[in-house]
Parts: structure tokens; sequence; C-alpha cells
């Protein structure tokens, strides 16, 4: 499997360090709530099918990415920096 | 035998080689099973299960009864398949699964006993006593049934692995695959063919076939050497590609060296290639479907392909009076190569009524052989017609099912291929695998004409697909004949009708599965194991799914297929494997002081990829204790010296530095001054401890972090996830340079002492306090220097430029001995730190929280950070938690051990009633006896009690008193001092 690192082009996964789902990225406030905070770090939906995920180019650049993927298909539909996702939002 | 002016092999060279000790002459290019065949050797296994004599089927990858060893000891090979390898001089083959000889197999008494050995058996037969299943019914039928065995010794062969990246792969170098290779090359795609066999041309080197006027052979190597001229081609022989992957990615298996007798070191054995390709064509072929009827297994009885690829490709005659036995016209040219070639062909039977001779030979339409007779070689077979039962002597009966198409690598992506009435068969679903295009006898067009003219159509859709314009290529003139095929599958009648060779499944086991509802495809082959091993049932599958419908009533579409799933033919483990062995396993990660500590007689230890030394032996000394004691005492009494630089160090750098460094500590950083440390906890966002290490403050906007060995990559792909998806906002730049500065431990009272004679200023106490930092300069080489402690004694740190560190560390080791000191390895450092109640990752192990190591206090009231809002929940605040604590033997044990369980005395030592647990453990040379930390249910409320411990393990018990985890020097007077 290959990902396409925004920053270095497509690379063997085996440079590539897994985290889990792109919630990650919408940390609560502090005072959010149990319900939120339960969310953020525990509940994940876990649907096969169309993913968003982080990954970390760790033998490579460094950069957190958010990797679109199918879990059923396996097809990699693109990748771009969690920075910029996260810029836009603000 | 030979047949004079046969066959492309060159008859100049001869070869001789031996089987089970006998010496036999063949000629460059031969393989064993064509080599043996020209010796007139039909026997050359014994089967799986029953012991049945057995010869060769095939002449191909697929051979399901051929398996021979090759090479001795550790360069053992077993289960290696007589039609693939190529024999070499010198080459030595031994038959396995047979004892005392192949000839004379006592284990052949399986055979007789068969009535209670059919399918399930084991299932029904060793249910009782349970117990004797494992010690005396597995070993039995280990013994009794299965394949060549390995050495058990170490692999001496040299294996490979290998990455490839192409725009086109091609998989198979028949008529289709040369076409389309060669139109993707001529337009430009970078291309790979790949074919397993020695020779490419496939069936166009065991045919007569002409194409465009040339002998098959001729014009498909003909290809082959324009292939070979153009440079962006690589011809990859005697390659399996073996499993489809994502994204284009394919392994492949090549065998690099097994055709010859070098064993240099330099070329391996084989290579394991993982090969990404934009496009692939696959050009796989088919392979041809054996008939099941009574005895069908007796050497010299063969596929009909099988049969003239031996005539026509190798110049060998499988036998002195050939019949055919067939379904389709294909195998009567089996006939008609054989008579042309003056071998006698007694007959052909045909099971077809409507059916016409093509030749002049004898046909016997509308007709089954039943039976056949000869144990160790075909002697005669009983056919059966409207006319009667004859009585037919033949040595070699070439028989034919029809075709199947080789669909197995358009199913490695959970593909499932589709039933093909017209040719009773499975082929591909189109688009199972992305960006294949799947052409020629593996799509199921069977004429050599269709094989190069999908091929080339195959070579326009990829190139098209990758964007590039295919040239024009005429299709070459070749025969075009219709395939003419009835299905049939069993001859019916008593008697054992072999349908899977290599796991001597009978038509009756099959039919036995259905009767006992092993309905499912997937039960049968489970049940009878149809299907499994080297072949995995590349000759049976079809033919048993047949039977399984037909039995069951059902039709084969919805009968299904098993899955055919990776490696396509059998990969040896030293393959994938390879380069992973011993010293490839994993990097080794050395420090600076690695050879002067490993000339000081250092044993080395392992943490994670660094290695430590484990203590500094000197003379005298017996056990690593009495080393780890002293080492202890020059940092309790003089000053020992201790490579610190596997902790991570992380340099963080910009204006909002400081607070990156609130957030991701659970304490306050923003008012470091600079030029101070301070000790920092981190919390995981569930609010457990993550790790923890000082950080120091160089300048208003540089730090630099420590973390623990462990932990060190975690925290800087956490601090990496915080500054990039989280924090974005912040202006902070991180790097780790664990690498680039060697830091050492100077420890002791007379620590400062050894630094003043080697640094070039004065260290004092006020302007050096405990917690201070700063650059500093060593005989000009600028440096760095931490007083920190993590042994409770007055102690730096001192950290230089990586290429000082072998030459620092030799020069504070010297001074330190002059000074009544000297190195000390981990076991020291660890019983210094347990003396001091410091914490490693053995505490803090992933499930404990920060109220749980007594450092509640340590997170902020004044700032969020990571894990601050999860690790308020109620539950982990709870008094009753298991907390840190410290114990110390009591008991008439004395001996205390990692790992150990806590139980209140009086209490059952059972999981009910489990209170703690001790995580580091050491022998107290300070205090005279064993100290350990540890979690206890009440942490600090439990101070002074007495508690039973007990290492079910080690089978060690004591009591043990709850004290206080800091020991030695509670106020830290040393410390500071």
């Amino acid at each position: 499997m290959r990902l396409p690192c925004p920053i270095c082009g497509e690379r063997d996964i085996r440079e590539f360090y897994y985290q889990g789902a792109d919630v990650a990225l919408n940390r609560p406030a502090p005072d959010a709530g149990d319900d939120a905070w339960q969310d953020y770090v525990y509940l994940r939906d876990n649907q096969p099918g169309e993913h968003r995920d982080l990954w970390q180019h760790e033998s490579g650049c460094g950069s957190w990415i958010v990797v679109s993927r199918n879990t059923v298909t396996h097809e990699v539909s693109g990748a771009k920096l969690a920075k910029e996702i996260k810029r836009a939002k603000a | 035998m030979r047949v004079a002016g046969k066959g492309q092999i060159d008859q100049s060279t001869p070869i001789s080689f031996t089987f089970d000790g006998i010496q036999y002459r063949g000629f460059a290019g031969d393989t064993v099973a064509s080599a043996l065949l020209a010796n007139d050797i039909r026997l050359m296994a014994r089967s799986f299960k029953y012991h049945r004599p057995r010869g060769v089927l095939t002449a191909g990858s697929e051979e399901p009864n051929a398996l021979m060893t090759v090479g001795r000891d550790g360069a053992t090979d077993p289960n290696v398949r007589a039609t693939v390898q190529e024999i070499y001089e010198g080459l030595e083959l031994r038959s396995q699964n047979a004892w005392p000889s192949l000839e004379y197999d006592v284990m052949a008494v399986n055979d007789l006993a068969s009535p209670f050995l059919g399918a399930g058996f084991y299932y029904k037969t060793f249910m009782w006593p349970r117990a004797f299943w494992e010690r005396v019914y597995e070993p039995i039928i280990r013994r009794a049934a299965g394949l060549g065995a390995l050495s058990g010794k170490k692999q001496s062969d040299k294996y490979e692995r290998a990455y490839a990246h192409c725009d086109v792969l091609v998989i198979g170098a028949g008529p289709t695959g040369l076409m389309a290779a060669l139109r993707a090359a001529k337009s430009g795609a970078d291309v790979i063919l790949a074919d397993e066999d020695s020779v490419m041309g496939g069936r166009l080197n065991s045919e007569s076939f002409e194409v465009d006027g040339q002998a098959g052979a001729d014009w498909a190597a003909g290809i082959v050497a324009q292939l070979g001229e153009m440079n962006n081609v690589r011809l990859m022989t005697r390659t399996t590609v073996a499993g489809v992957y994502d994204q284009g990615t394919f392994g492949a298996l090549e065998r690099v060296n097994h055709h010859t007798s070098v064993r240099d070191g330099k070329a391996p054995l084989e290579t394991f290639w993982r090969i990404v390709a934009k496009q692939s064509i696959l050009a796989a072929g088919a392979i041809e479907r054996p008939i099941a009827f009574q005895n069908n297994d007796r050497p010299g009885i063969m596929t009909a392909g099988a049969v003239r690829s031996y005539l026509n490709r190798w110049g060998v005659a499988p036998g002195k009076a050939i019949t055919v036995f067939a379904n389709n016209d294909d195998a009567h040219r089996t006939a008609m190569d054989m008579q042309a070639a003056g071998v006698h062909v007694a007959a052909v039977i045909d099971s077809r009524s409507n059916v016409q001779a093509l030749g002049d030979y004898t046909l016997i339409k509308g007709a089954q052989v039943c039976g056949t007779t000869g144990r160790k070689g075909l002697e005669t077979i009983t056919v059966r017609s409207s006319a009667g039962t004859q009585s037919i002597s033949t040595d070699c009966l070439a028989m034919s099912g029809g075709w199947n198409p080789t669909v197995h690598l358009t199913c490695h992506m959970n593909g499932r291929p589709m039933w093909r009435e017209d040719i009773a068969s499975f082929v591909p679903t189109e688009g199972t695998i992305p960006n294949m295009t799947v052409a020629g006898a593996c799509n199921g067009d069977f004429s050599t004409h269709a094989c190069l003219g999908t091929g080339l159509e195959a070579a326009a859709k990829a190139v098209t697909a990758l964007g590039k314009t295919p040239v024009e290529i005429d299709t070459p003139q070749a025969e075009d004949t219709a395939y003419k095929m009835e299905p049939f599958w069993a001859v019916p009648g008593k008697g054992r009708a072999w349908v899977d060779f290599q796991n001597d499944v009978s038509v009756k086991d099959v039919k036995q599965a259905a009767v006992e509802n092993f309905r499912s495809v997937e039960h049968m082959k489970r049940y009878t194991t149809q299907g499994m091993a080297t072949d995995q049932g590349k000759n049976s599958n079809v033919t048993a799914l047949a039977l399984l419908a037909d039995a069951t009533g059902r039709g084969i579409p919805e009968t299904g297929t098993t899955t055919f799933r990776p490696p396509y033919s059998p990969i040896a483990m030293a393959a994938f494997g390879a380069g992973a062995e011993g010293k490839g396993f994993a990097p080794e990660r050395k420090t600076t002081s690695h050879v002067a500590t490993i000339e000081d007689g250092a044993p080395m230890m392992e943490a994670g990829l660094w290695y430590r030394p484990s203590y500094f032996p000197i003379k005298g000394e017996k056990t690593w204790r009495q080393s780890c004691d002293r080492e202890v005492g020059y940092v309790r009494n003089a000053v020992g010296v201790c490579d610190v630089s596997t902790l991570g160090k992380i340099d963080i750098q910009g204006p909002d530095a400081a607070e990156l460094l609130d957030f991701v500590y659970t304490n306050m950083f923003s008012s470091l001054k600079v030029g101070r440390v301070r000790y920092g906890l981190m919390l995981r966002e569930d609010g457990y401890v993550m790790d923890d290490g000082t950080t120091a403050r160089l300048s208003e906007t540089h730090f630099v972090m420590t973390t623990t060995t462990a932990a060190a990559g975690a925290v800087m792909r956490h601090l990496e996830f915080v500054t990039q998806v989280l924090r974005p906002e912040l202006d902070v730049r991180l790097m780790s340079v664990t690498e680039q500065w060697a830091q050492f431990a100077v420890a002791g009272p007379q620590s400062r002492e050894l630094l003043n004679g080697l640094l070039d200023q004065t260290l004092d106490n006020e302007t050096w306090p405990f917690m201070a930092c700063g650059d500093v300069s060593i005989s000009g080489v600028q440096g760095r220097l931490f007083r920190i402690s993590f042994s409770g004694e007055h102690a730096y740190e001192i950290a230089v430029p990586a290429r000082y560190g072998d030459s620092l560390f030799r020069t504070l080791t010297a001074k330190a001995t002059k000074m009544g000191g000297g190195s000390y390895g981990v076991e020291a450092l660890n019983v210094l730190r347990i003396e001091k109640g410091f914490i490693t990752h053995a505490e803090i192990h992933g499930r404990v929280t920060a109220f749980d190591i007594g450092m509640g206090r340590m997170i902020s009231a004044k700032k969020d950070c990571i894990g601050k809002t999860m690790a308020a929940r109620d539950g982990l605040l709870d008094e009753d938690r298991e907390r840190l604590m410290g114990f110390k033997p009591v008991g008439a044990v004395k001996q205390l051990t990692a790992g150990a369980h806590l139980y209140n005395e009086g209490d059952e030592a059972t999981a009910e009633f489990d209170n703690g647990y001790l995580t580091s453990v050491a022998f107290s040379p300070t205090l005279g006896h064993f100290m350990a930390l540890g979690f206890v249910r009440g942490g600090p409320e439990r101070l002074g009690d007495r508690l039973r411990m007990v290492d079910h393990m080690r089978q060690i018990e004591t009591i043990v008193e709850v004290c206080d985890p800091v020991v030695f020097d509670p106020k830290g007077e040393r410390t500071r001092g």
C-alpha cells in the first residue's frame, strides 16, 4: 500500500504511522462536557466504506496527513495536510 | 525415452544427476521430470495419505505428484516439483514420504486400510479418549501422512528481496503475453514481462503449431530476442507472479539460482520481488484437468498436454504405446504428434459419441477408461463402450477433461470467477483487479490466433490508459481451431477414482462430504482436504466442484469456488523473510560510547533499538550483582559516569515554544526561567500518563526536552501531532536531536570536582544550583550542562556534539576512576533510581494516571493541557485505586520480584483478592536489602501495612511492608548539596 504524501509524493506505507479517524482534529473545549469528551476520545463509527484518517509520514517529512480511503475497496482517493484542514476550519 | 530429432533442448550437452543415489543422464534444458522420463523412470513419488506409487501428472508448476527433496542440511529444499526443477551437473534428489524406499514403502499399508481412512476419518475415529489426540493419534498421523520434511537446521542458502516499478507488468510469456509485451513496449511503456518457466513462449514450446510460418517455439524466441534488445523492457524468467495486492502491487518469486550448482553466496537462491505496476496484463494461460476414473493415478498416466510438452519440448516419449482418453478435440493432437514422431499410439478413447478422428489412429467413441493395471507403472487400461469392455496394453495414458483458465490472480482481491458453460470452466470476472486486463487462454480464448490477438488488444488498452498511443501490430498467422469439448468429469463405477492427486481425495470422498451435509464448497474442501497443499487444487478444483454440484443437485455456478489466495504457487518462508533474519531483523542503534564500553568488557542489553551497557565488570567479580553493587557505590560515595544519550532529545524553538509546552505538559513551563530545567509530566488525551522527563530553557524561545528512551519516538510524534493537528496556529518548530548530542550523567558527591577539572570554567552552587542549565566549554568544544539527577545525588548531565562523545566518555571515565569512581551501567542506574522512587515506563506503563503515581497535583489548575479533562473523571481519582508506593521485605524470604502480586495477609493468592503488584525491584546495596516500587490498592493509606507478596511464576512468596516510594534521602539534601 502506498499513500500520497502532499509534501513527498506517493510513498510506501512502511514510512507512515497510523493514528485513526480524523475526529482527532476536533478537540472539544475543556468544558464541553463528558459526552463530548467521551465521543472524542473513545467513540468511533467504523463503518465500512469511505474513511478519513490521520497518518503521519513519520519516516519522511513528519507531516500529519488526513488520508481519504475506502476500507471496502482499499482505494486511496487522496490526502491533505492536517494542518491545512485545521487552518481552513479556523 | 528420447525421440530422435524431437525437442528444443540442446542434446549435445549431457548432464548427470542423482535420484535416490542412482545416477541418471539428461541434457541442458531438461527438468527432473523430463530427464527421468527420458530414462524410463515413471515412479517418482508416494502419495500423501495412502502412499500410492505416483509419477508425473503434468509438465508445469501445478504438479501435484512428483515432489522431491533437493539438497542436504541447511540447504534442504523439500517438496520441489520435478516438473519445475531444472537439472544441473551434480544435482542430488531424494524421494520423500516413503520408507524404507520409494520402491518398497511400508506405509503403503495405508492403501489397504483405505476403507477406514476416507474423508473425515480422523474426525470420527480419534474422538476418544480425548487426551489421546495430542499424544497418540496426532503423532501417528503426522508420521504416516505428509510431504517432504525440513532439515531443522539453520538455513544456509541466501535469499533476497527486491523492488521494481513499471508501467505495464505482463504476467505470462506465452503467445498472449509476448504480443502484449511487444506492443506495450513498442508503444513506449516501461514493461516487465514475467514468466515462471525458464524459457519464454508458454505452450508454443510444447505444441507443434506454427506462427507466421515458423515453428511456434522459434517464433517465440524471435519475439523474446526483440524484447530483450529494448531498453524499456525487463524480461524475468523463472519468476512466478504469486500474489496481487492493492494499488497495482504484485508479489513475485524469482528462482534465481535453483538451476545451477553455484552456491558461492553471491547470487541468491531466490529473490522475492515486490513489483508496482500502473497497468497489468494477465496472460497466465490455462491448466488441463484430468478425468476421474478408477486407478487413474498410476505412474504413466498424465495430462494430454503434458505428454505433448515432453515430446515437443524435451524430445521425450513418456511411453512406447500411448493411449489418449479425452472429452475434447484438443487432446487428439497428442496422438497426432506422437504418431508424427514415430511413437505407437494404441488407441484414442473419447467420451463423446459424435467425434471424428483427426488422423490415422484407432478411435473408440462414446467410451470410457474404467480401470487400469500396473502397480508401479501403467500396464493396461480397461475401456468400456457400447461394444463392451476391452483391455488395451499401454504404458502411457494421456488424459484430458478440458482446460481450466488460470484465474487465480484475478481472485486475490476478493474477486469471484464466472462460470462459462461453453468451455465448462471458470473465467475471470472483469474488473476484479483494478487496472488489470485479462487476455488469452486465462480468459477462455484457447486458440493460438485468439491468444495473439487478445494479447495485442490488452496491450492497446493498457497503453491507452497510460496516456500513450498504441502502435499498430498485425496479428500473426496461427491456428484458430474451435475448442470442441463436452463436459465429462468422472467415470462412474466402483473403486477409487482420484480427483485430487496431491491429497488422495477420490470421487467417493467428495460424495461422502455431500452426504454428511458438508455441502458448501468451503466445507467440502476442509472435510476432504481437496484443494490443499502445494498445488492448491490447480488440477482438481473444477472437477471437485462439478462432482459436488452433481451430488447436491445444484448447478456449478451456484456451488461456486473456494477462495484463491496468494501465493499462486509455494514460496519458501526464507524468501518472504529474506533480509529480516539475524542482523537484518531490526536496526541497531549504538551510542558514541559503544566502542569504549565494549573495550571495557561490558555486556550490552537492548533498550528498544539501542544497545546500552548492563554493567562494567572488573577482575575478580563473578556475578553481575557484584559489579552493580560496586557501581552504585561509585555514585553514592564518589562519582560515576553513565551514557544517557539514548534518552530522547527534542529541540523546540519559536515564539510559542513555551505555550506548546504548557499544553503538552501537565505543569507550567512558561514560568520556567532561562537557564533552568524543570521536570514535566505528559498525559495522553485519555488522562493516563504518557511520558515524563526534564525540559531545559536555553532562551526565551528555545527549549530542549528530554523524553524516556522508550517513548522518544512516540513523544516526538505526539508533539508533531499537537503542533500540526491541534494547534497549528502555534509558531514553533520541532526537531529530534537525540543522535546529534552525546550526553553523559556525571553523578555523585564528587561530580562537581570532576567537572571542574574538565570544563573551561568553574562550577559552584550559587551559579550552578540544582536544576540549572547552560552552555559550557570543554577544551574549547561547545557543550551544554544540565544539573539534573536521576540518582538522587549531586549530579550533572553533560552534552557535546556526537562527534566528541567517544572522547568525552573516555575522559570522564578516566577522571572518575582516578577519583575512586568509574562508569556505571543500566543495572546500577536502575538501583539508584529505585532507591529514590523515580519512575520509568515500568511504572508509567500506560494504565496509570498522575493521581496513581502521586503526581495529581502536577496537573496545573491554571491552564488546559492534553489529558486534563479526562484525568478529572471520578473513577480516576478514587482513593482506592492501585497507587504507587515503595515496598520492603519483612518476612523470612528477603527476595522481591518484579511482577509479583500483593494480597492481604490471610487472603488466598487469587485474582479476586488481588491488591496490587510490584513493578520495579532491586537489591539496594546502600540499604542492604531488596527494595521495590509497585502499586497497591489505597496507596498512601496503606503506609506501614504488611502484605503477602506472591510470585506465581517463580514460586516465591514473602511478606512486604508498604513504605514511602522514596527511601533514600527523602528530603533530597544530597541532590542539592
